[in-house]
């Protein structure tokens, strides 16, 4: 089951398990009402036939006695049961719905046609720092997530961790998770949002306390100087073309349009969870991110091949 | 109950002048050859292009929304098979994003609004007059309005798919996506004065069965002896006549937006995407039950047809049909529980939307029951009806699952909801239609379709069907979000992808031998008699296909099973089915009062006209003008629907139920 990165019928976090059992119990009662259904029917058509004899007649029609009862006592069973699921789901709600009053960690999370963007440390101007489309968080902790939708609407799901919440523009939603166990876990734009809604994707990374921080120091530090030529070309190239839409803090690249690549060589994947990052990746998303995504704003860069290796080797160590 | 002991109103004691009928009608034996001939004279419609434009002749207009409506469900269906193509596998290439969400988007519209509604229109306009024991519908010209304009609003909104420009929102076409900033073509802009075009259509056609239903009954079709079906199609269209206007607003001021820069749903002028999604759910979950409601009153009349005895507590069933769609008014939420709103405000929706389900129970264990009771005849048309009790259940728990709202945040938007929705539609729409037409064909056409090729055809389907669909559950409990292009190889879709892909053309095969069947038996079928299932509503009584006039005289109605009052012998009481009120002085037919179906009036029913085609044309055009802003054309259009209007209003004195009274002295001048 845990190898279904989206898959919610196991849970690594504490607002997940608290809707798992209730799941189960709803899921388990539809199959079991589906086979009883199915048992009755299959009794009732195993009573006597009739038959449209050769002179086109059908049988005589009688009334049958004695339907009231069972008729009712169904309805009796099946509200009970309806009944049940109707309590367990009020004190699930109960359970899940209110946001932590004390969060540990508090991140905006803002969605765009398709890509996620994160900003932590809101409440604190010397930790503010931005990602894309990798989130993460200390294990055990409750973290809350104040969401914003930029363009469209926009769903933020992570099926092992949480619940879907809509990221609408003009209101800003709430949610929280805890991942109770290290690990990645997927997360999926659930609400459609035009052509590459199938292709916003990000990952939840849940790290033992000490690595999270290490990562969040990490996360504030400007880029490095370019420390060969082929790299100072890079760097180049990235503020004269890449800075129209993205940020490389330390250099002069400063617009918001797309994600913030200070330390894009850090994150796991690239374009929105679609593709595993490394150069050759790398290399072919900046050459043809049209024929990776088609639609997405990122658009094609006519470079050369020596233009290309020069920004490979700059991107390389934004790490 | 004969005909002659009916007391007309104001010929009591205390004389009603009110209310006193124009005369009292001659009663006549049903086979009198002079009064067939004179009746055939006055109700056939003219042979030719003007019969066939100007006829308002309701088993005409039913005939062509099934015709229509079945079109789309194949045009749908295509659809479908194409984007199973793409689906089949993960990373496929055989479409492009947009040609994706275009095709989905256009099979929502197709199968939501140009089928499944119009199909069980198209049934009740055949059948209504002929189970309640009527002549007509009780606004032929409205009726015949309503299906051009359907026809043509249908056309309007495949515009765009044909060039290029489909909708490509999904059906329920969230902003602000649909807004010109994130959707700058001409798409939305169809899609939008389309719907409310189609929305006209609707509004007439709920008013026409609502006041159908409520008058124009033969005497003694009191409310608790109405068909099922009747209850269904009543309540699901008085639902109708309340919740369009919502979505054609919606839609109208999405219209607007995007073409006079107004601000309802963008937020940079003040407006709000959510208001969107509650004008549109406030619409769209009661049309769900409207879609359904008259689909489950087939399979509750005509699973006591073939099982041969009456349906198990009527009385329950038609009370659950009109509890369903009244604690459906008060569930919309539930399709918005991830958007944020208030904890408190869910719980109301969610409880409303668990406990809808108790009437539901009421049917199934109802049908079971009529079943457990009954001998059945294992016609093709009984298979698809038994089918479906299953079909409804399996679509009703997945159902209840998400209006659950802890649960629901897992399960919303995955291809859990793909698989609920579908249960629903196909197996509480399509499977009851098909049962129908196995059941009303030889009613409809005097011939009885194949039931060889039924067979085949019901098991191709049911088997496909349930392989197409089952699965998906398990999809979206895997997590697979419903509305992408494609997935990944990694993200365990791949294999049931598959076999989803194969059960889906497994269905399609079964749909294609289902349309075989219609064809081939529309012309080679057997001859069917006017009774081949000896059923126990009026229109088994009447020769098949039905004479223009449906019933030569009025029945009189004493039971809720005329037709089966000798072999239940529950009391004296006959339905008078051979001898009645003639009515043959011109077009004519019987108004009664709403609960008890006492005769109130003889109505002067209109003659074949071409103002309903006039009109929808010329409102057509209108839609055209608007829609690329050619301010003369529209202008041409409205132009054109006040004059049709006016010849359809020109006062007539053959219309007149009686002549005024005459001035009685000074003083009432």
């Amino acid at each position: 089951m845990s190898r279904i990165p989206l898959g919610y019928l196991d849970s690594a976090g504490a607002r997940a398990a608290a809707t798992l059992p209730l799941t189960w119990f709803l899921l388990l009662v539809s199959i079991a009402v589906c086979l009883a259904i199915t048992y009755l029917l299959w009794r009732a058509l195993r009573g006597p036939a009739g038959t449209i004899g050769a002179d086109g007649k059908a049988p005589a029609v009688r009334r049958g006695e004695g339907a009231a009862r069972p008729i009712l006592v169904g309805v009796a069973i099946s509200s009970v049961i309806l009944l049940i699921a109707l309590g367990w789901t009020m004190v699930a709600l109960a359970q899940v719905a209110p946001m932590p009053r004390r969060p540990e960690i508090e991140i905006d999370v803002t969605a765009h046609q398709w890509w996620w963007q994160a900003d932590y440390g809101a409440s604190e101007p010397d930790q503010t720092f931005s990602t894309a489309n990798e989130i993460h968080v200390p294990v055990g902790a409750k973290v809350l997530l104040r969401l914003h939708g930029a363009d469209v609407i926009h769903s933020f799901w992570v099926p092992k961790l949480t619940g879907k919440t809509d990221m609408i523009p003009g209101q800003v939603n709430l949610t929280w998770l805890q991942a109770d166990k290290p690990g990645v876990y997927r997360g999926q734009c659930q609400e459609y949002c035009g052509l590459q809604h199938a292709h916003m994707a990000f990952e939840v990374v849940a790290e033992p306390p000490a690595q999270y921080a290490a990562w969040r120091r990490a996360q504030l530090q400007t880029a490095p100087p370019p420390a060969t030529p082929a790299q100072a070309e890079g760097l180049a190239l990235v503020e004269y073309r890449c800075a129209v839409c993205h940020t490389v803090r330390g250099t002069t690249a400063g617009s918001n349009v797309g994600p913030d690549l200070t330390h894009v060589m850090s994150r796991r994947m690239l374009a929105a969870g679609t593709l595993p990052n490394n150069r050759a990746m790398l290399a072919g998303w900046i050459e043809d991110p049209q024929g990776v995504k088609p639609g997405t704003l990122m658009p094609a860069q006519q470079l050369s091949g020596p233009q290309l290796q020069a920004l490979l080797a700059y991107l390389e160590t934004l790490k | 109950m004969s005909p002659a002991d009916i007391a007309l109103p104001g010929e009591g004691p205390v004389p009603d002048t009110e209310t006193r009928l124009a005369r009292r009608p001659r009663i006549a034996q049903a086979d009198d050859p002079a009064l067939l001939r004179k009746l055939e004279k006055t109700w056939e419609t003219k042979p030719g292009l003007y019969g066939w434009l100007a006829t308002v002749d309701h088993k005409e207009i039913g005939k062509r929304y099934i015709v229509t409506a079945f079109v789309m469900l194949a045009v749908g269906g295509l659809e479908a098979a194409l984007m199973r193509l793409q689906l089949a596998g993960p990373n496929r290439h055989l479409l492009t994003p947009e040609q994706y969400n275009e095709l989905f988007s256009t099979h929502g519209m197709t199968m939501i609004f140009l089928y499944a509604l119009p199909v069980l229109s198209g049934f009740s306009n055949y059948f209504f007059p002929l189970w309640l024991g009527a002549r007509d519908m009780a606004f032929p010209r409205m009726n015949a309005l309503s299906y051009w304009i359907y026809l043509l609003a249908a056309a309007f909104l495949y515009a765009g798919p044909l060039t290029g420009a489909g909708p490509n929102d999904g059906w329920f076409n969230y902003v602000p996506y649909a807004e010109r900033a994130y959707n700058p073509g001409i798409n939305q802009d169809i899609y939008s004065l389309g719907l409310v075009f189609l929305g006209i259509s609707t509004s007439v056609g709920a008013a026409n069965f609502l006041v159908t239903a409520a008058k124009c009954r033969a005497p003694g079709m009191s409310i608790n002896r109405l068909p099922i079906m009747v209850w269904g199609t009543v309540t699901a269209n008085a639902a109708n006549l309340v919740v369009v206007p919502a979505v054609s607003l919606a839609f109208f001021l999405l219209w607007l937006d995007r073409n006079f820069g107004t601000s309802f749903f963008d937020v940079a002028g003040g407006g709000q995407p959510l208001l969107w999604q509650h004008l549109f759910w406030l619409f769209g979950h009661p049309w769900v039950y409207a879609i359904v409601l008259p689909a489950m009153g087939m399979v509750s009349d005509g699973l006591p047809t073939f099982s041969r005895t009456p349906l198990a507590a009527y009385t329950l069933v038609a009370l659950s049909t009109v509890a369903t769609m009244l604690i459906g008014f008060g569930v919309w939420v539930h399709h918005m529980f991830a958007t944020g709103l208030p904890g408190l405000g869910l719980a109301f929706f969610s409880g409303a939307s668990i406990i809808i389900t108790i009437p539901s129970a009421v049917a199934v264990f109802a049908w079971l029951a009529t079943i457990w009771l009954g001998r059945p005849v294992y016609t093709t048309a009984f298979l698809f009806f038994a089918s479906m009790i299953l079909l409804f259940v399996i679509g009703g728990v997945s159902g209840f699952m998400t209006a659950s709202v802890p649960v629901d945040w897992q399960l919303t938007d995955t291809y859990f909801i793909v698989a609920h929705i579908h249960y629903v539609l196909i197996g509480i729409n399509v499977f009851p239609v098909c049962g129908a037409t196995y059941m009303w064909f030889p009613k409809i056409t005097g011939r009885l379709m194949d039931e060889r090729l039924g067979r085949w055809n019901f098991w191709i389907m049911f088997i496909g069907f349930n392989i197409a669909f089952l699965p998906m559950h398990l999809l979206g409990l895997f997590g697979m979000p419903r509305r992408v292009y494609t997935y990944g190889a990694g993200m365990g879709f791949s294999t049931l992808n598959l076999i989803v892909t194969l059960g889906s053309y497994l269905f399609a095969i079964g749909v294609a031998l289902f349309f075989w069947n219609v064809f081939k038996s529309w012309r080679h079928g057997e001859k069917a008699g006017p009774d081949p299932w000896q059923g126990p509503t009026l229109e088994w009584a009447i020769p098949s296909p039905p004479p223009p006039y449906n019933f030569a005289v009025i029945p009189t109605v004493a039971s809720r099973h005329p037709l089966w009052e000798d072999d239940l012998g529950e009391d004296e009481h006959r339905s008078s089915i051979e001898e009645g009120m003639a009515l043959d002085q011109g077009k004519e037919a019987l108004a009664v009062s709403i609960l008890d179906a006492e005769p109130e009036r003889i109505l002067k029913m209109p003659e074949d006209t071409l103002a309903p085609f006039s009109l929808a044309v010329a409102a057509a055009v209108l839609f055209v003008g608007l829609l690329l802003h050619l301010w003369w054309l529209a202008g041409l259009g409205a132009v054109g629907t006040v004059l049709a209007l006016a010849a359809w209003n020109w006062p007539r004195r053959k219309l007149l139920e009686r002549e005024p009274a005459p001035h009685e002295g000074i003083g009432h001048g």
